[in-house]
């Protein structure tokens, strides 16, 4: 039992960082239709600067400009090499993310170099004991964060004049073109929010280790969430990432008894597979919209 | 009348086979041939080294012909071609391996048979997967097969009698056909060295490859890719069959990439499991695009350039003094490649969607109309 609960802390703890970038590829795809395979590279980009900043500034100092600064370049990415191809095929524009993510992701692992980086963070691998069950803290403080985050996105998105605009342009964009809502606006504002996401997520998960140039691998294991939840939903994004993070973190746990044939932890891969099990079942994902085709 | 419409005037078809024959322009038929005597001249003229990039680029060009009928043809992306790459390599390592091996093995020596086998084998892997590839469409499908790599390299992992386990790997399939060992050096006793040898076996593979892939696509099937790629519920309605047809899709499309696995590893004659990871798959859809959608002679030139990709970053320090060849120090020629792939792939999807094959349409249309330059 304190290994089962030992597994489900650490899975909502690493849950929370799906979220998060589950978040990012989330608001991405609604303001434009395209999964942005880029969005691991932006994860490499925020923890690779933030490990540069942190024994500047300090840590939470920079996060936070962390984050901007990769919003920023996030930006900088959606005008030059996306807002061109607006209209043409979406699998098109997914595969300019990829040859994007290439780009970024090479240029930032220059930077990892040899020598051992951190990110800084306060937690280190420091846990609570609870009853025999191990409560880390870095597991707490990411899903504290992923809560306040999540609870503030949904507030701008709800009450914001920029969040009203990108629901809109989600459900209709000529419509909400029509109505003078600012598309390119819209994709500038989702992408900026994607990549300062992903950078939280990146700091999180390399919290207590080392940052290397493989660090941006999280980030695919956060494709199977969006599956799970469905590309345009929100709600199942979080819900998804939690799902595919305690999953995982109970199948790495147990592997030992249940797979004793396996040498490698068959956890690292166990995302992938809840997700072709649930599209199996429901092609849409949990929360997906249905594609509605009218002939 | 049919000698004057062949002869006299070239380009006039009197029936539809004639317009939608394999070579149906007389200077179609005298390029193909001239490319084609140049190709098989080339181990003479060049040497071995070099040889050994270009016959990679042939390989490369079989497996990226198979994503462009599945991508390109039918519009199904795949991210997961390497897992098929992987699966006929290894299933042609297993077919022809030595029984008696530190690996699993069944001693099929006759090459066809293990090239056939490693095809079908990777064909079957396709047909497998299809079914759950055909229940999702665009995005979805793109990240479900992003899953089969990862999924895929965990069983390459795993599976060590067959794989020899990451970092150790196997031994690849040896080419050996009546009596001719296509992996034995002659040069120094006048005979053909094993980069000719090889050269001339997969350049002959590529060409019924290519061949094949051609006719596929101007037949019933490829019509039916066509239509399934431009609008789905349109081809439905027209009474294609989907289910069927992206099947169809994913099969071929698989058994080209297990041939390409097959004979991909057997220059170097070893091979790991890491070898079949997401920047394979992204080096073929980077192929796809480069060459031309929907094109096989420009898939060729598509290969032949990003095969040639790593000699051209390892001659650049010479002329751009701040890159390294050292992997330790940064920026180096094994990132400056890696960044290429992206860079080429987001400047054709910008600049020249219609990829080489694109450009040279252009030249051709130019120096036909010429000196009207419409």
């Amino acid at each position: 039992m304190t290994q089962f609960l030992g597994a489900l802390a650490g899975g909502l703890g690493i849950g929370s960082i799906y979220a998060l970038l589950a978040l990012g590829f989330v608001i991405i795809y609604k303001s434009m239709g395209v999964i942005s395979f880029a969005q691991p590279s932006f994860l490499l980009a925020g923890t690779v600067l933030v490990t540069y900043l942190s024994p500047e500034i300090g840590f939470v100092p920079a996060v936070v400009v962390g984050a901007i600064a990769i919003a920023a370049v996030a930006l900088v990415v959606e005008r030059i090499a996306i807002r061109p191809m607006v209209g043409k095929a979406v699998f098109v524009i997914a595969i300019i993310t990829i040859g994007i993510d290439i780009i970024v992701r090479i240029v930032s692992g220059m930077f990892v170099g040899s020598d051992q980086r951190t990110v800084g963070d306060p937690w280190g691998l420091d846990a609570w004991e609870v009853g025999g069950v191990y409560i880390e803290h870095r597991d707490l403080a990411a899903f504290a964060v992923t809560t306040v985050l999540v609870l503030a996105l949904f507030a701008f998105f709800r009450w914001t004049p920029i969040g009203l605009a990108m629901r809109a342009s989600a459900l209709d964009q000529e419509a909400a073109m029509a109505q003078g809502v600012s598309v390119g606006t819209v994709f500038a504002v989702s992408w900026g929010l994607a990549g300062a996401l992903a950078t939280v997520a990146g700091v999180f998960a390399a919290a207590g280790r080392t940052v290397d140039q493989n660090h941006w691998h999280i980030a695919l294991l956060a494709l199977p969430v969006i599956i799970l939840g469905g590309l345009d939903s929100l709600g199942g994004a979080v819900l998804g990432g939690l799902i595919i993070g305690v999953t995982q973190q109970i199948v790495t746990s147990y592997h030992r008894d249940w797979f004793p044939g396996l040498d490698t932890n068959i956890g690292s891969i166990t995302p992938y597979l809840v997700m072709l099990i649930v599209l199996l079942v429901r092609p849409y994902g949990l929360f997906g919209t249905r594609e509605v085709e009218r002939v | 009348m049919s000698t004057l419409s062949k002869w006299g005037r070239p380009e006039l078809y009197t029936s539809y086979r004639q317009d939608m024959a394999l070579l149906n322009t007389r200077s179609k038929v005298l390029g193909t041939i001239a490319v084609l005597v140049v190709a098989a001249l080339m181990p003479m003229l060049v040497s071995d080294n070099l040889l050994i990039i270009l016959g990679s680029g042939l390989v490369l060009a079989i497996g990226a012909i198979g994503l462009n009928l599945v991508t390109g043809y039918a519009g199904q992306v795949s991210l997961g071609h390497a897992f098929f790459v992987g699966i006929g390599a290894y299933a042609a390592a297993v077919l022809s391996g030595d029984p008696d091996g530190r690996y699993l093995g069944f001693g099929v020596d006759f090459m066809p048979l293990w090239l056939l086998g490693a095809g079908l084998i990777a064909a079957l892997a396709g047909a497998l997967v299809a079914p759950l590839a055909t229940r999702l469409r665009g995005l979805y499908l793109a990240v479900v097969t992003l899953g089969l790599v990862f999924i895929g390299q965990y069983f390459f992992f795993e599976w060590n009698e067959m794989s020899g386990g990451p970092q150790v790997g196997r031994e690849a399939a040896k080419p050996e056909l009546f009596g001719i060992q296509f992996t034995v050096d002659n040069g120094f006793k006048g005979g053909w060295t094993e980069e000719q040898k090889l050269y001339w076996l997969f350049l002959g593979v590529l060409v019924v490859a290519a061949v094949l892939a051609r006719n596929i696509a101007r037949s019933r099937i490829g019509r039916a890719f066509s239509a399934i790629r431009d609008r789905d519920v349109a081809a439905g309605v027209m009474g294609v069959n989907l289910t069927r047809y992206k099947i169809v899709a994913f099969t071929i499309s698989s058994f080209y990439a297990g041939i390409c696995g097959a004979l991909m590893f057997s220059a170097s004659g070893h091979f790991t499991p890491e070898s079949f990871s997401l920047l394979m798959s992204v080096q073929f859809i980077a192929i796809v695009l480069i060459g031309g959608v929907a094109t096989i002679s420009g898939t060729i030139m598509g290969a032949m350039l990003i095969a040639l990709l790593p000699r051209v970053a390892s001659e650049l320090p010479a002329f751009v003094p701040f890159l390294s060849s050292s992997a330790s120090e940064h920026p180096n020629i094994f990132e400056f490649e890696q960044i290429m792939y992206g860079v080429l792939i987001v400047a054709f999807l910008l600049f020249e969607p219609r990829g080489l094959f694109g450009i040279w349409h252009r030249v051709r249309t130019y120096w036909k109309s010429f000196p009207f330059s419409y």
